[in-house]
């Protein structure tokens, strides 16, 4: 029977940030990935010789080379990545349309400021106040209480469609609660994409996943695709290791698991209650076209769209709510690394709704899916005239399907284990349930889980 | 050991740990931190190299000698000398 220093379930981006780190300490890791290939929620797949990105439509957290102290800098550093590895490419600028009134906002902080100041002149002030709160709170403090965001970004921001125009993209890109987000969670959210902004690696998600599984190989790693695990292995409260689905054991001293912590409670071999998975879940529709949006003008990189009065980030009561999206191009980041015009069009989702469906009813809600992101597509670029070349729409059963999260829960549990740590001595969390969201937050959680837990044994530094 | 192989085996470390970083310029009786960007979390990683390459241990309360090239030289010197 192998023995390893810690094993790591889930080779997305949080377990394999987690696993260079050990390796580079010279840890006997082992990853174990149950799908053949890598990535998690962050993922790619190829169909008809068309390259498709699930997960986060862009990169949060751009900073310029050698800018020094941010979270991506920081993060590269822990890994040992150069800059330049990434080929980071900037978006246009990206915008929030909501009824009558559109923010549009990009790297530099200031079109936001400008765009607020002019739409909200009145919020001018309270704006500069939210600015100079969340420039001096302590984010990454793992021991911060969670509190409504909402409620606090509401003594400040007396304007309440402005509130939720500033809201929309940080609940979309990170919120496992609906309407609201921690507070520590939004200003993490919103540094990452108002202040520091968004940008593409050359290629999209599957260079930084190729990256990371190269260097952790490098570093000495173990990494086993296709190997899933039927069961965490405890004895007296203590974890020593894990069940594949093969029934090989493997033993372990450590082991971090990136699966969500009630996907982990589940497959815990002595009962452990476990706490409910998250609400929100997604459908998201990838459309490919004979022409690109920049041939017509369309510079726009993002566009978080609602048209109701008040913006619901919230589990609908149909299968889909169409009264809200988030619209992609990727092909307008600074530099273009596809052949066709390619849209992302996601919309939240109810999960158990499309789970009911049987098969023909499903396929055939997936069809009106594709056309109500067709239909959307058209009515915010009237100008793009173009011919669908293909399309793919994955829906909440498939992301449980290929990421194991229950209920499609991409966000995972409203509960976050912050410190790592669970009811099980070594047993330990990262990723989503840890609670630092999107690549790089992702990326964060496994370097200072591992570090927290598998190289300084829990000793705050 | 001498002065300059032991700075040598100390920028190595550096060099390893802060890849985007020019540390051609480094004067050695200015603080690293403000040369380079290095953190609390980078300082770890350069104790935790020190062991796995050379088995030296810097204990937490040791942490302050590490602050300048010059102070690093000082304070591991003896260990090298011991270890080897």
């Amino acid at each position: 029977m192998t023995n390893y220093d810690t094993v790591i379930i889930g080779a997305g981006m949080s377990g394999l940030a987690a696993g260079i780190r050990l390796a580079m300490f010279d840890q006997k890791v082992c990853i174990l990935e149950r799908h053949k290939v890598p990535g998690g929620l962050n993922s790619y797949y190829e169909r008809q010789g068309r390259r498709l990105d699930v997960g986060l439509h862009a990169m949060t957290n751009f900073v310029r080379k050698g800018e020094r102290g941010r979270p991506l800098t920081k993060l590269l550093k822990q890994l040992r990545i150069p800059y330049e590895k990434l080929e980071l490419s900037q978006q246009h600028f990206s915008r929030i349309a909501f009824p009558e009134q559109d923010l549009s906002f990009s790297n530099d902080p200031q079109l936001l400021t400008a765009q607020i100041e002019k739409a909200f002149p009145r919020q001018k002030d309270n704006f500069a106040r939210l600015l100079e709160l969340v420039k001096n709170f302590d984010d990454v403090n793992l021991n911060n209480a969670p509190q409504s965001a909402k409620e606090k970004v509401r003594e400040i921001i007396s304007d309440e469609k402005l509130l939720e125009m500033i809201f929309c993209p940080l609940l979309i890109y990170g919120s496992a609660w609906e309407n609201d987000m921690d507070f520590s969670q939004f200003v993490i959210m919103f540094k990452s994409i108002y202040l520091e902004g968004f940008s593409r690696p050359k290629n999209g998600v599957r260079s930084v996943i190729n990256l990371l599984c190269e260097k952790f190989k490098q570093a000495g790693g173990e990494l086993r695709l296709g190997t899933g695990i039927k069961k965490i292995d405890i004895e007296n409260g203590v974890v020593k290791g894990v069940t594949l689905d093969s029934g090989e054991k493997i033993q372990a001293g450590k082991v971090m698991s990136s699966m969500g912590l009630p996907e982990t409670m589940n497959i815990v071999s002595e009962g452990q209650e476990s706490p409910a998975p998250g609400a929100m879940s997604f459908t998201e529709t990838i459309l490919f076209f004979d022409k690109k949006p920049g041939d017509e003008g369309i510079k726009e990189t993002i566009v978080f769209f609602n048209d109701n009065e008040k913006y619901n980030y919230q589990k609908p009561q149909t299968l889909c709510d169409y009264h809200s999206a988030v619209v992609c191009l990727p092909n307008n980041f600074d530099y273009d690394d596809y052949d066709e015009g390619v849209i992302r069009v996601t919309f939240i989702a109810n999960f158990e709704k499309w789970n009911e469906l049987d098969k023909q009813t499903y396929l055939q809600k997936k069809k009106e899916v594709c056309d109500e992101a067709q239909a959307l597509i058209t009515r915010l670029f009237p100008e793009f005239h173009a011919h669908l070349l293909y399309h793919d729409v994955f829906t909440p059963k498939t992301i449980t399907r290929y990421t194991g999260h229950f209920k499609g829960a991409v966000y995972g549990s409203t509960q976050k284990a912050r410190d790592g740590r669970t009811a099980i001595k070594n047993l330990f969390i990262c990723g989503t349930d840890q609670g630092f969201l999107g690549i790089v937050g992702a990326m964060l959680s496994g370097i200072s889980m591992a570090n927290l837990h598998c190289l300084m044994d829990g000793e705050k530094v | 050991m001498d002065y300059q192989t032991l700075r040598k085996k100390i920028i190595d470390i550096i060099a390893d740990i802060a890849v985007d970083e020019d540390l051609s310029n480094i004067d050695d009786n200015i603080k690293l931190r403000e040369q380079l960007d290095l953190d609390s979390m980078d300082f770890l990683d350069i104790v935790m190299e020190l062991k796995k390459r050379y088995k030296i241990e810097v204990p937490t309360e040791d942490y302050l000698q590490l602050a300048t090239l010059k102070s690093c030289i000082e304070y591991l010197g003896p260990k090298f000398s011991f270890s080897s």
